[in-house]
């Protein structure tokens, strides 16, 4: 533990901590361009220059140099002023100056630091250069020109995407940033270097010349997009979402948002549901609220108790409960929210919980997945598993071999595998301090009872270490699971209830010609497979247009908010089962959104606060399948898996070109 | 960029290179290149490996040797690179190069040593040639490139054509070399005057009676 002085002020930082981390310990702002936390340091662009005795009479890059005891730094001097106006002026001679045309404009760093730290004028009088522009796909459009060769890009894609396509070619002034070959870059995560970009070489193509970023309201919100839940923040304009960026948080999503997260927002006002349709004569013609509801209120006095609900994946705790509360005072518990048919046993909340924890995973040593692919499921997730990877973790997978960007031994496509593991894979798991298992949705079917019985063979539970992990996909599965939206069948069951009147929440992906659900209502914001299906359509809330709980695939409750209002005669979900609840002559028993979250609460006290609910453990007795089989993969498209995303341009063209091999052609500029 | 070296466009590259395997003068040296690195370093071999297969190109060309794509990936593969991160090393350092050459690689020093001592003659004296900079002539013989310091500042100024030097250069002397190449003759290599490496023109100045005997010459100091 050094202790060094910076500017007088004593600190004592962790052993291995830079200079810049030990002057931030002391509350001193140094200025940086190729430094980030999360990435391996560089020392290139030398901004964070400040001065340190002893040792050499000049200024030191501080981001790379470690902090030694009795070290004695000062940030505010002459000659430390002077050297990052010198740096300053450098990265100033190459850079266009084109702010007012500049994407990055208002939120870049190179115009802070340059008001903060530069001279504030330029004696360079000479040609500048420029380089042209690199094609690195759909997501990510670049002006190479205002590039400061950070390489922090270059670092993003190796360490943390896993996907080594961004490079600096040429040496000296001509050292040009690209992707391989210029080809559009394959990751899941490219998204992620337009934050990291410190000027505007790179920003996002989807939201280029959109806004300025002090015309925009800023929402904090969770992501639905899987059942990571992101934290996110919306920034809106008037009555549109813009853009979508990641908020940090250590536990989740830590500072990034795959790119399905951060650029669906334009499919939020395509296809939009914006008033009530009611099916006449085989075709749904538009109606007001008064005469949708008149129907629903005649399909639910045909049907009496004969009502079932399905949730989709992208809802809320808050519409799931209020749907719930209806459905009961009609008399039934008919609730399934898992609309693909999958029919796992659920009587132990744990035993279908990312038990780890999302950071956890950081720590396993050994780690076998099953019948998933964690980078599609949860890309976050999947970076996790990337740096347990990196601190020496062996990962073991059973499934349809795809690439997770680290090294996995691939035992064989057979769910059979989890009752004949190799000795290999036990002797590792025997070694192991940490070790964990992820269960995807496509092994739940046929290898629940096996992969629980895992626990005791590969000794997954431990003091203080759970690391038996069912790894959900839909934002929605969580909250549904602790609301009672499962039934032993799965949708099986619903069907062979013979339900006369089935609202859909959102639910996209039912097969709805090998069920018979009687009269659909369709409660939900697209009009997508739902909508069409359905013969009431009610007009939702999306995710950014209310208030909602969501609980992610480890437990966690987290909240979000409001973003806009829905559009046209679209109402919050919880209003619209509120409303029709009266019109039904069963009122339910709340009036606001807080008065239906304490009713909520009451119910499933795990929803009541947001946090890490705790889930004590427990393993049902479930039968081993002993039929082998080979085991598929939920997501076919991981560009097109909701509503939302199927309706933004944005996610179609990132499917044709990074899944389908499609060239788009670059318009000429 | 108007000047840049002209470069075939992928498809002509995979078409040309796209089965390049080592042939058999290479083939035996990979693995010695590679097991000089301690296991799991292997990348480390990367720069050797990419100037076999540029010799091996050349070889296969009967030109001094470039790296088109396609090989960049081959040499990638054989020590699991990925491919960004070869061409990066391809593009930092310029004795790779990405651009088709002539049979006789010239690359003329032009840092001050040698452009005070008349690098500007060998420059003429190439032009003179019709060997333009940064181009190759139009019957493939020459590739003409300045380049930094080689390190022979003592015997300014110099040209390195293939792997070569030729030194103490002369406008003269330099147009005679080419000829010579051009006629498919080999020049002599190194100082182009009468000295030896970089020892004194005309004999030692110094030391003289030390030349072909040890000789004790503390008895002469007074």
């Amino acid at each position: 533990m050094p202790t060094l002085t910076v500017d007088g002020i004593e600190v004592e930082v962790p052993a291995g901590a830079t200079v810049l981390q030990a002057c931030e310990a002391a509350g001193k702002e140094i200025p940086r361009f190729c430094y980030h936390e999360r990435l391996s340091i560089a020392g290139n662009c030398r901004m964070c220059l400040v001065e340190i005795a002893p040792g050499p009479p000049k200024p030191q890059a501080s981001c790379a140099m470690p902090a030694a005891d009795k070290m004695v730094v000062t940030t505010n001097s002459e000659k430390v002023r002077k050297a990052r106006e010198g740096v300053m002026e450098f990265l100033l001679i190459n850079h266009p100056l084109d702010c007012p045309i500049c994407d990055q404009g208002g939120e870049c760093d190179l115009q802070d630091q340059s008001i903060a730290y530069g001279k504030g004028h330029s004696r360079f009088a000479e040609n500048k250069r420029a380089v042209t522009d690199k094609y690195m796909g759909p997501i990510v459009k670049t002006i190479m020109t205002r590039c400061i060769q950070c390489t922090r890009c270059v670092r993003f894609a190796e360490e943390v995407a896993g996907m080594e396509e961004i490079g600096a070619l040429g040496r000296g002034e001509d050292m040009q940033i690209t992707s391989y070959l210029e080809r559009a870059v394959t990751s899941e995560l490219s998204g992620n270097v337009v934050d990291l970009c410190p000027v505007g070489a790179l920003t996002a193509k989807p939201y280029a010349f959109e806004a300025r970023p002090w015309e925009l309201r800023k929402t904090y919100a969770i992501d639905v997009m899987d059942a990571v839940g992101t934290n996110i923040r919306l920034d809106s304009r008037g009555r549109q979402v813009l853009r979508c960026v990641p908020r940090i948080n250590e536990d989740v999503n830590e500072e990034w948002a795959h790119d399905k997260t951060r650029h669906h927002v334009d499919g939020l006002v395509r296809r939009r549901l914006d008033r009530p349709f009611v099916r006449r004569e085989g075709r749904l013609v538009p109606a007001t609220w008064a005469e949708a509801f008149e129907s629903v209120k005649a399909a639910a006095e045909a049907a009496g108790d004969k009502v079932a609900v399905i949730a989709g994946d992208l809802v809320d705790a808050e519409t799931m409960y209020a749907a719930k509360l209806l459905a009961r005072s009609l008399g039934s518990d008919l609730l399934e929210g898992r609309q693909t048919g999958m029919a796992y046993d659920v009587s132990s909340l744990a035993a279908v919980n990312f038990n780890t924890t999302i950071a956890g995973v950081e720590t396993a040593d050994a780690i076998l997945i099953v019948g998933s692919n964690v980078r599609w499921e949860a890309a976050l997730v999947n970076t996790r598993i990337r740096k347990a990877v990196k601190a020496g973790a062996k990962v073991y997978a059973i499934g349809e071999e795809v690439d997770l960007t680290y090294p996995v031994e691939w035992l064989g496509n057979d769910i059979g595998l989890l009752g004949r593991l190799p000795q290999a894979l036990l002797d590792t798991f025997a070694d192991a301090k940490q070790p964990m298992l992820i269960v995807g949705g496509a092994a739940l079917k046929d290898g629940q009872g096996a992969s629980l019985a895992l626990v005791e063979t590969l000794g997954l539970i431990k003091d203080g270490w759970n690391g038996y992990n069912v790894l959900h996909f839909s934002a929605s599965r969580m909250a549904g699971l602790m609301l009672g939206y499962a039934q032993a069948g799965g949708i099986r069951s619903i069907a062979q209830a013979a339900p006369k009147l089935t609202f859909l929440l959102g639910a996209d992906e039912v097969d709805f010609a090998a069920h018979a659900l009687g009269t659909l209502v369709y409660v939900g914001h697209h009009g997508d497979k739902g909508a069409a299906a359905a013969d009431i359509v009610l007009p939702g809330a999306a995710y950014a247009e209310k208030s909602g709980t969501w609980v992610n695939l480890e437990g966690r409750v987290q909240r979000g908010d409001r973003a806009v209002f829905p559009p046209g005669d679209a109402r919050e979900d919880w209003a619209i089962f509120r409303a029709l609840s009266d019109v039904l002559g069963r009122t339910l028993p709340f009036d606001t959104l807080d008065a239906l979250r304490a009713a909520m609460a009451r119910d499933v006290p795990m929803l009541a606060e947001p946090g890490l609910a705790s889930i004590p453990w427990s393993a049902p007795a479930l039968p081993i399948s002993a039929e082998g089989g080979a085991l598929g993969l939920p997501i076919k498209d991981f560009y097109l898996t909701n509503a939302i995303c199927r309706a933004s341009p944005t996610m179609q063209r990132c499917s044709a070109e990074l899944l389908h091999g499609e060239t788009f052609a670059e318009a000429a500029e | 960029m108007a000047d840049a070296p002209h470069i075939p466009d992928e498809a002509e590259m995979r078409a040309r290179w796209g089965g390049f395997a080592w042939d058999d003068q290479s083939a035996p040296q990979v693995d010695g290149i590679i097991a000089r690195y301690p296991p799991g370093r292997q990348h480390s071999a990367i720069m050797p490996l990419l100037y076999l297969a540029q010799a091996q190109v050349g070889r296969e060309t009967g030109t001094y040797g470039w790296l088109p794509v396609p090989v960049i990936e081959h040499v990638a593969r054989t020590v699991d690179m990925p491919y960004i991160r070869a061409l990066e090393v391809v593009s930092f350092y310029t004795m790779f190069n990405q651009a088709p050459v002539g049979r006789h690689l010239v690359q003329v020093c032009g840092t001050t040593p040698c452009m005070l001592r008349g690098s500007d003659d060998v420059m003429a004296a190439c032009k003179n040639k019709g060997l333009i900079k940064g181009k190759t002539t139009p019957d493939g013989l020459f590739t003409l490139m300045e380049v930094e310091c080689m390190g022979t500042c003592a015997n300014a100024p110099m040209v390195q054509i293939n792997d070569d030097n030729y030194e103490d250069l002369t406008y003269d002397s330099m147009t005679e070399i080419l000829e010579t190449l051009a006629a498919g003759g080999t020049p002599k290599p190194g100082p182009q005057i009468d000295r030896h490496a970089s020892a004194p023109e005309g004999g030692p100045t110094t030391l003289k009676a030390m030349v072909s005997e040890n000789h004790d010459y503390r008895g002469e100091w007074a």
